[in-house]
C-alpha cells in the first residue's frame, strides 16, 4: 500500500511536469467534438440525440494518447527497470500509474462536457451523476489502457497498436458509459440507470483487479 | 573486473546479474541466490548502474533519489541521507535541477548516487569511467573504494584495464559470450583483447 501511494505520487508528479501533453490531448479531444458536431450537421435534435456518444467517442480516442504518452517518461532512462530492480513491487507500480491516468481522463472527461453542452445544445443533467459516470467510465478505460500501454510503449508502431488492442476491450464499458449518460442528460423514465451504472461498475472492478495481476508479468517481459 | 571487446556481453552479463533480463540457458547465482528463482531477494542485494541512467528527467537529482528512497521504504535514507549522497558525487549545487538539463557526465553521477544510496551488498558496475571527465574517474575511484570498505562485492564492466587492475581482485575477458580469460586482475595480459 505504502509503494502504491509513492507510486501514486510519482505518476502525478510526473503528469504535473508534463501538464502540456495535457492541454494537447484536451484540444485533440474537444477539435473531435467539434468534428462529429459537423458529421451529424444542424439538426438540433441529431445533435442532442448523439451527444453523449459523441462526448465518450472523444474521450476514447483523446485517452489513447494519454495513455500512450504515460509510459514515455518512463521508457526514456529505464526509469520503471530501474524502480522495478530496487526492488518496487510491480503491482503497486500498475495502480500508481492507472490512477494517475484515471484522474487525468476524468478530468478530461469533466473539461470536456461544456464543450458538448454548446456544441450539441445538449442538457447536461444533474452535474454529480454526469461526474459519477465520468469517474466510472474513464476508470473503465484507464485500467486495462494502463496495460495495453505498458505492452505497446516499446512496440514500433505503438500508437497505432494501443488502440487496436484496447478498443474491442473497452466496448462493454463504452456502452454503458453512453447509454447511461444519455440517460443522466434526457431523463430516466424507465429505471434503466441503475443497471447501466451497475454494469459499469462491474467491469472496472474486473479490468482494475486482472490487469493489476497482469502487469507484473508485462513488466518483467 | 569483467573486460572484453564491444558487443563481448559484459552488458548482458551484468543485466542478467541484476535480473533485468533473464538467462536463456544455464543458471546464474548473486551472492548464493539464483536469479530466476530468487529473484526478488536478489533484487534487493544488488544495484546495477546501468549505461542508462533510470533516472526520470523531469525530476530533480534529488527528487530521482528520494523516490528511490521511499520505495526502499528506509526512513534513515531521508532527505538529508540524498543530499549527502548528492554530495559526494558532486552534485549538491545541481540537487535542484531538472534531469533534463545534466550531461551525460552528470547522469552518470546521479547514476552512482542511486546505487550508494542503496548500499548494496552487490554493486553491478557497466562501464562507471564512462562519459566521466578526470575529476569525475577519481570520484568513480572513491566510490569503489567506498564500497569495498563498507563490504559491498563490485562487479565491474570497464575497457579501463589500469582501472580495473587497481581495483579489483579477479578479471574474465569475454569473447563472443564466453570466458576467455579467467584470472587474478593484475596479471591481466595488456594484450587480452581490449583496450588498454
Amino acid at each position: 500500500m505504502t509503494q502504491a501511494l509513492v507510486a501514486l505520487r510519482k505518476d502525478a508528479l510526473l503528469q504535473w511536469r508534463t501538464r502540456g501533453r495535457f492541454v494537447a490531448v484536451f484540444v485533440f479531444g474537444a477539435t473531435a467534438l467539434l468534428l462529429f458536431s459537423f458529421a451529424i450537421g444542424p439538426s438540433a435534435g441529431a445533435l442532442r440525440q448523439h451527444a453523449a456518444g459523441f462526448l465518450w467517442l472523444a474521450l476514447m480516442l483523446a485517452s489513447t494518447l494519454a495513455l500512450g504518452d504515460s509510459f514515455h517518461g518512463e521508457m526514456e532512462n529505464r526509469a520503471l527497470e530501474g524502480l522495478v530492480l530496487l526492488p518496487a513491487s510491480p503491482v503497486a507500480l500498475y495502480y500508481g500509474k492507472a490512477l494517475a491516468n484515471w484522474a487525468q481522463l476524468a478530468l478530461l472527461g469533466v473539461a470536456l462536457v461544456p464543450f458538448m453542452v454548446v456544441l450539441y445544445d445538449a442538457p447536461p443533467g444533474g452535474a454529480l451523476p454526469l461526474i459519477g459516470l465520468i469517474l466510472l467510465g474513464t476508470a473503465g478505460l484507464s485500467f486495462p489502457g494502463t496495460l495495453y500501454a505498458a505492452m505497446t510503449v516499446q512496440v514500433r508502431g505503438s500508437q497505432t497498436l494501443l488502440p487496436l488492442l484496447l478498443f474491442p476491450l473497452v466496448v462493454p464499458v463504452l456502452l454503458a458509459a453512453v447509454s447511461a449518460t444519455s440517460l443522466v442528460m434526457t431523463g430516466d423514465p424507465m429505471d434503466q440507470l441503475r443497471s447501466w451504472t451497475l454494469l459499469l461498475v462491474c467491469f472496472d472492478l474486473i479490468y482494475a483487479s486482472l490487469c493489476g495481476l497482469l502487469f507484473g508479468r508485462v513488466v518483467e517481459s | 573486473m569483467l573486460a572484453g571487446r564491444n558487443g563481448s556481453g559484459k552488458s548482458t552479463l551484468l543485466r542478467v546479474l541484476a535480473t533485468a533480463l533473464r538467462p536463456d540457458l544455464g543458471t546464474a547465482r548473486v551472492a548464493g541466490l539464483d536469479v530466476v528463482h530468487d529473484r526478488d531477494e536478489v533484487r534487493s542485494r544488488v544495484a546495477l548502474l546501468d549505461h542508462k541512467s533510470q533516472v526520470y528527467d523531469v525530476f530533480s537529482a534529488l527528487e530521482n533519489l528520494e523516490l528511490v528512497a521511499r520505495f526502499l521504504g528506509d526512513p534513515k535514507r531521508d532527505r538529508a541521507r540524498c543530499m549527502a549522497v548528492l554530495e559526494e558525487v558532486g552534485l549538491a549545487d545541481r540537487a535542484r535541477g531538472p534531469v533534463a538539463e545534466f550531461s551525460a557526465g552528470m547522469r552518470k553521477r546521479l547514476a552512482l548516487a542511486r546505487v550508494l544510496l542503496k548500499a548494496p551488498d552487490v554493486a553491478l558496475l557497466d562501464e562507471p569511467y564512462g562519459e566521466l571527465d578526470p575529476p569525475g574517474f577519481r570520484l568513480v575511484d572513491g566510490v569503489l573504494d567506498r564500497l569495498r570498505r563498507q563490504g559491498s562485492t563490485v562487479v565491474m564492466a570497464t575497457h579501463l584495464v589500469d582501472r580495473g587492475r587497481e581495483h579489483c581482485d579477479r578479471a574474465l575477458v569475454l569473447a563472443a559470450g564466453g570466458v576467455e580469460w579467467d584470472g587474478a586482475a593484475r596479471q591481466l595480459p595488456a594484450d587480452a583483447g581490449i583496450v588498454a
